[in-house]
């Protein structure tokens, strides 16, 4: 997509303006100074596209729902706990878990960026990169809910967590009922990737 | 750009959408793979991306951020030269280039990650449940603009400490050469109506994440 050309004589100026050949440009110089080699490129990109995405979250929250042991531990401290899993790595070091209840519903985003536990749910998703996403849900969070068609009950609070450090936020939401006796692999198909970052509840059976 | 208005709906997506073009995929790795260089830190690339001209900031998508932000660092960092970017000059091997991430380590190094909790001599001086202010000026107290992490539209707020984190990294000095200088880290908790002169419920809360150089004391009188 075409934007209006760069005022600056930043860097990235002289490069293609066009977005897909500016990358293009990049990628090949880099490749032919010997800094970047193409096919770890590709398997980073593998990665975050079959390997590691919100079905790890989903885990973790079934497990929460099913394991009362488990879930105090996560509570206590995310970080250990998950990384037992094997979920952890770049960009999910510092782990929190908030739960939501009748009384608070939990919400994440990272209004300066985009941060965002990718152990646990992958890369984020467009909207929550998107400047509408960062600027509105820390003011009006119940506006952007219900773009995702989620109304809250007017006794429900709302609790907005801005990620402006390294700590990164995993909402627990609640387990729906009719759900008792259910194994964690029919649980984790309850949870989707926005119910863990406040913008959707969990699935109904 | 917390709490600006006028940005319009936030458009949901499907799950299983994950990169919307190639080339996004492309930047994304591209920018992982040139971080493993060890050149830069994680701060100084969030500042290269926020110091592009406002214009750049404003037009360019995410991921043209991101590119933004890695020309900026090669430039900067000497590893590239402006007229290797302009095509002007024929790209030269680099010194650098024995640490080239290979395919066969990228799953090694993503799951390695880059913790930034350190010991620190700055002993926390709030408690869970102090009532804090947030210092008035969203802004790097040493680097005139400066990179910080602290939202404009918490400057000046009062809020709770909700926990303490431990001491990270800070990165209002990490991002300037002026070093890691750990310090307590805390989740502070503000009403709604603390930040904004139009809350949409009076009971909603903002949790902030915020060092203990961006908050000061309030005396319970």
């Amino acid at each position: 997509m075409p934007h209006d050309h760069s005022h600056s004589d930043d860097p990235h100026s002289l490069l293609p303006s066009d977005p897909a050949l500016r990358v293009k440009a990049l990628e090949a110089l880099l490749t032919r100074k010997g800094l970047v080699d193409p096919a770890a490129l590709d398997e980073i990109i593998d990665t975050y596209e079959n390997k590691i995405g919100p079905r790890n979250g989903a885990r973790v929250v079934a497990r929460a729902w099913s394991d009362p042991a488990f879930r105090t531990a996560l509570f206590e401290d995310a970080t250990a706990v998950v990384a037992e899993l094997g979920y952890y790595g770049r960009q999910g070091e510092h782990m929190v878990a908030v739960e939501n209840t009748d009384a608070q519903h939990n919400m994440v985003v990272c209004t300066l960026c985009s941060c965002y536990p990718w152990p646990l749910l992958g890369i984020p998703p467009g909207w929550y990169k998107s400047d509408a996403y960062r600027a509105r849900v820390v003011r009006e969070p119940r506006k952007v809910l219900a773009d995702f068609g989620v109304t809250l009950p007017s006794e429900t609070s709302v609790r907005v967590w801005d990620s402006t450090a390294e700590m990164r936020y995993l909402v627990i939401p609640q387990r729906p009922s009719g759900t008792d006796g259910w194994d964690e692999e029919a649980l984790m198909n309850l949870v989707s990737r926005d119910s863990m970052i406040g913008t959707a509840l969990a699935g109904t059976p | 750009m917390g709490g600006r208005f006028g940005d319009g709906p936030v458009v949901p997506e499907r799950e299983d959408e994950i990169f919307h073009e190639d080339w996004h995929a492309r930047a994304l790795a591209l920018t992982l793979a040139s971080g493993t260089l060890g050149q830069w830190n994680l701060d100084v690339s969030r500042h290269a991306r926020e110091r592009l001209a406002p214009m750049d900031y404003s037009a360019f998508s995410y991921y043209e951020k991101w590119m933004g932000g890695l020309a900026t660092l090669l430039v900067d960092t000497g590893v590239v030269t402006r007229e290797e970017l302009a095509g002007r000059a024929e790209p030269q091997q680099s010194p650098l280039a024995e640490r080239c991430l290979k395919p066969e380590n990228v799953a090694a190094v993503l799951a390695k990650g880059g913790p930034v909790d350190r010991p620190s001599n700055i002993a926390p001086a709030f408690a869970t449940g102090d009532i804090v202010r947030v210092k008035p000026h969203a802004e790097n107290e040493t680097v005139s603009g400066g990179h910080t992490r602290l939202p404009s539209y918490a400057a000046g707020a009062q809020g709770r400490i909700l926990r303490l984190h431990g001491s990270h990294v800070l990165p209002d000095s990490n991002a300037h050469g002026g070093g890691e200088s750990p310090e307590p880290l805390y989740a502070v908790v503000f009403e709604a109506s603390a930040l904004w002169a139009h809350a949409e419920h009076p009971r909603d809360e903002v949790v902030l994440d915020m060092w203990q150089s961006y908050l000061l004391p309030v005396s319970d009188v």
